[in-house]
């Protein structure tokens, strides 16, 4: 029988994997480059799919699936990893049961990102074992072989992607699923309770699996040597590994498919009389360092990157005499993304960019307001901190010197419903109970619009399409205290800027929930126009950034092409051009 | 034999289909029985930002990601776009540009002015440039989403698979109801290459 093939991106590859490993349990939150793993899993049957509230919270579902004996699998991005960090640490020393995947997928080159950190560390940190795939091929059969690790040596398996890995599409054989016996919840306390007296052995016993793990990691079928030239040998792993297949088509490879508990006597092996020896790895030196404490000269990192993702062409200029001459232009205006046309956030950002606050952000298409005309965001730290560090800014302002007399600057923070879902409403309870005064703008779009639309507590839907309990943002707010919330609709641009006075004009805490659903998700209006005998060229409707908006012979003209009607420019034209 | 592998770039901004553009592009490459890898960037990029997608095949791919200067063909929908990833081409490349003018967020704060020699500049890199006027002809066919397809169907006249590939490829990426349109709009884009 012919076996079916077809393109899939890295993410999908794992969702399939884990289906065919007869994956019965998995839990993510939204986070590029790792989305589309349960955005997928969940189109199959027999998986229970979840989007958590945030990643410690998916880490630890997957967690308890596998300790009641259905393999299990969690995803999230690199930062999301740091979120879910403590159970992972508890996680080795528990061990599992059946089987469980934790996916990181790490975005070198920040696409979409606040850092480039390099999660292959969280497997020698925390001691759990890692497998890198190359591609997506890879990304599926690692996905299976870390279910079988997972429940031999009774330990999490880190699949560590990259976002060329997950948002790269390759050639995929496709099989079916396999039934996978359940082993049963078994009540088994000195195994999973880390009271003092049951950890000290169980951390015993996770020094025994690891030994064995580095004895598996030697043998391998996913660490393996490509024979070329004796002399020159290249280590490699993810996608690195395929940048520099092309870079050095004759070398020896030795390919590391899974990168800690490090292959030691392996990777001596390999090492063996070989003259020019090459490590080429994304951002840090992970694997570089291990090989040099076994007192192997390689080159590396003291020729290649520690910044941004690799490519070929780097590889090749920084290590071979073929160099590439790049010229790209460099007087080119820049593209940075853009809120969307009538997009809810560019209502309240034109309210914000004016006054002097100060303005503490999070994370997700409203960072955006970050950039000209609006100027509106003055930080973006990491998911929740927007609410947290406005807290910290205002306690820091109060306690400060003040110079002249001047009035002391509020403190707005603005954060997503999904954020606030996620991290935000600890710091806004954290705010209240500690007596702060800032204002929370909490922007409800109704979505996880950055990530493309994933549903969330506040949606009333579940990842797998069911109707569920709606919580509004609005209520959690009063739960945690805040006794002045308001609901507005940012397309009324003109209510709310007398409201907004008076709220900054007040001493007392606020939330105020800016309310409009995504203008990706509902349908457009028609588009408007300018009424160009009217226009007199003041380009008071260029500040809500609309990128529909232009000017042309000093008159504005809108892109109906672009335009979806929401109305917004209308209100700003003191000269009633726009209709 | 050499493993010739043909590189393709496809640019333009977030929201012109610029990533259906490859996936097609990477079944039909599949179909024909070839390696194919397909790289590009999701999240925040996408909104109406800079989107680049690059796809490869042969008989055997390892990169994803196309070396600058060996790109065999750069199709851009916006040709600003089109320029700033030029460096890519290589020197017997072809461009396939649509002479369409998005502007970007500090164009129109007024911060920079669009360029207005983008074509000559990239006549002036590159020796075989074929411009296409995919995005007037799509809202001609009343749907301005189909510009990618017809981008496709000018760049099939350089390539070497059946039709039916495409045609089959167009039925697998784009939902029932719009695949009788998009049809239609790759056998424009066939005619604007045949006309030059």
């Amino acid at each position: 029988m012919e076996i079916a093939k077809t393109l899939l991106s890295g993410d999908e590859a794992i969702a399939r994997g884990a289906w065919e490993a007869g994956c019965k349990v998995a839990a993510a939150y939204p986070g590029t480059p790792s989305t589309q793993i349960l955005e997928n899993l969940a189109n199959y049957q027999d998986v229970y799919c979840e989007w958590s509230t945030n990643e410690k919270v998916a880490l630890e579902v997957a967690l308890g699936a596998a300790l009641a004996g259905v393999r299990s699998l969690c995803a999230m991005k690199h930062v999301g990893l740091n979120v879910a960090a403590d159970p992972l640490f508890s996680s080795a020393y528990i061990g599992v049961n059946a089987g469980m995947v934790i996916v990181t997928a790490d975005d070198p080159g920040l696409h979409s990102s606040q850092n480039e950190q390099d999660n292959r560390y969280y497997g020698m940190f925390a001691k759990i074992p890692v497998l890198t795939p190359s591609d997506s091929q890879e990304a599926k059969d690692f996905t299976k072989l870390a279910f079988e690790i997972s429940e031999q040596f009774d330990i999490p398996v880190i699949l560590r992607i990259t976002t060329r890995i997950a948002h790269s599409k390759t050639v995929v054989e496709l099989q079916q699923r396999a039934e996978i016996a359940d082993k049963g919840y078994t009540k088994n306390v000195a195994k999973m309770n880390l009271l003092p007296q049951f950890a000290r052995k169980l951390h015993a016993n996770l020094e025994e699996r690891i030994k064995k793990l580095e004895a598996y990691a030697n043998n391998c079928s996913i660490n393996k040597i490509i024979e070329g030239k004796k002399n020159v040998g290249v280590i490699a792993d993810g996608v690195a590994f395929q940048y520099a297949r092309e870079v050095f088509p004759k070398a020896s490879f030795l390919k590391l498919g899974m990168v800690w508990p490090f292959p030691k006597a392996l990777v001596k092996e390999f090492c063996r009389n070989k003259k020019h020896l090459y490590v080429i790895e994304e951002v840090d030196p992970f694997l570089e360092t291990q090989i040099k404490a076994l007192g192997i000269k390689v080159i590396g990192k003291d020729k290649l990157p520690l910044i941004d993702e690799l490519n070929p062409r780097i590889i090749r200029n920084a290590l071979t005499e073929k160099k590439i001459n790049v010229q790209p232009e460099t007087t080119l205006p820049a593209r940075p993304p853009a809120l969307c046309p009538g997009c809810p956030h560019a209502g309240l950002f034109y309210l914000l960019q004016k006054k002097d606050i100060i303005i503490t952000g999070d994370i997700g298409c409203y960072t955006l307001g970050t950039y000209p005309p609006h100027n509106a965001m003055d930080s973006c730290v990491c998911m929740g901190a927007s609410i947290t560090l406005a807290h910290g800014i205002e306690k820091a302002l109060k306690y400060s010197k003040k110079e002249n007399d001047q009035p002391t600057k509020r403190v707005v923070s603005v954060i997503g419903d999904s954020t606030f879902f996620h991290m935000g409403i600890t710091g806004l309870i954290n705010a209240i109970y500690n007596k702060g005064n800032q204002i929370t703008v909490i922007v409800d779009n109704r979505t996880t619009g950055m990530t493309g639309h994933q549903d969330h507590p506040g949606t009333g839907k579940t990842l797998m399409g069911e109707e569920t309990t709606m919580l509004n943002t609005e209520d959690i707010a009063k739960a945690c205290g805040v006794k002045k919330v308001y609901v507005i609709d940012p397309y009324n641009i003109k209510e709310n800027r007398t409201l907004f006075r008076e709220i900054l004009a007040d001493p007392d805490p606020a939330v105020i929930v800016s309310k409009r659903t995504c203008a990706l998700l509902v349908s457009r209006k028609p588009a408007k126009k300018v009424l160009a005998d009217n226009c007199i060229g003041c380009k008071l409707c260029l500040a809500l950034g609309c990128p529909a908006i232009s000017f042309v012979n000093d008159k504005a003209v809108i892109n109906s092409a672009f335009c979806v009607g929401c109305g917004m420019c209308v209100q700003l034209c003191a000269k009633q051009a726009i209709v | 034999m050499k493993n010739k592998i043909t590189n393709i770039i496809c640019c333009g901004v977030g929201g012109q289909g610029v990533l259906l553009f490859t996936d097609i592009l990477a079944n039909v490459a599949m179909s024909a029985g070839l390696d194919v890898k397909k790289s590009e960037v999701h999240g925040m990029a996408q909104r109406g930002g800079s989107v680049i997608s690059q796809l490869r095949y042969g008989e055997k791919v390892f990169s994803p990601l196309i070396e600058e200067t060996t790109a065999d063909f750069i199709v851009g929908f916006e040709k600003l776009e089109t320029l700033r990833y030029l460096h890519y081409l290589s020197e017997k490349g072809k461009v396939l540009v649509d002479d369409l003018e998005i502007a970007p967020l500090p164009v129109l704060v007024g911060e920079t002015e669009y360029p207005k020699d983008i074509l000559p500049r990239i006549k002036a890199r590159a020796k075989k440039v074929y411009v296409i006027e995919a995005f007037n002809r799509a809202l001609q066919l009343g749907e301005s989403r189909t510009q990618n397809v017809i981008m496709l169907g000018a760049l099939s006249c350089f390539l070497k698979f059946p039709l039916e590939l495409y045609f089959s490829a167009i039925q697998q990426n784009i939902k029932a109801k719009f695949v009788e349109l998009n049809l239609k709009a790759f056998e424009q884009g066939r005619t604007l290459i045949k006309k030059q």
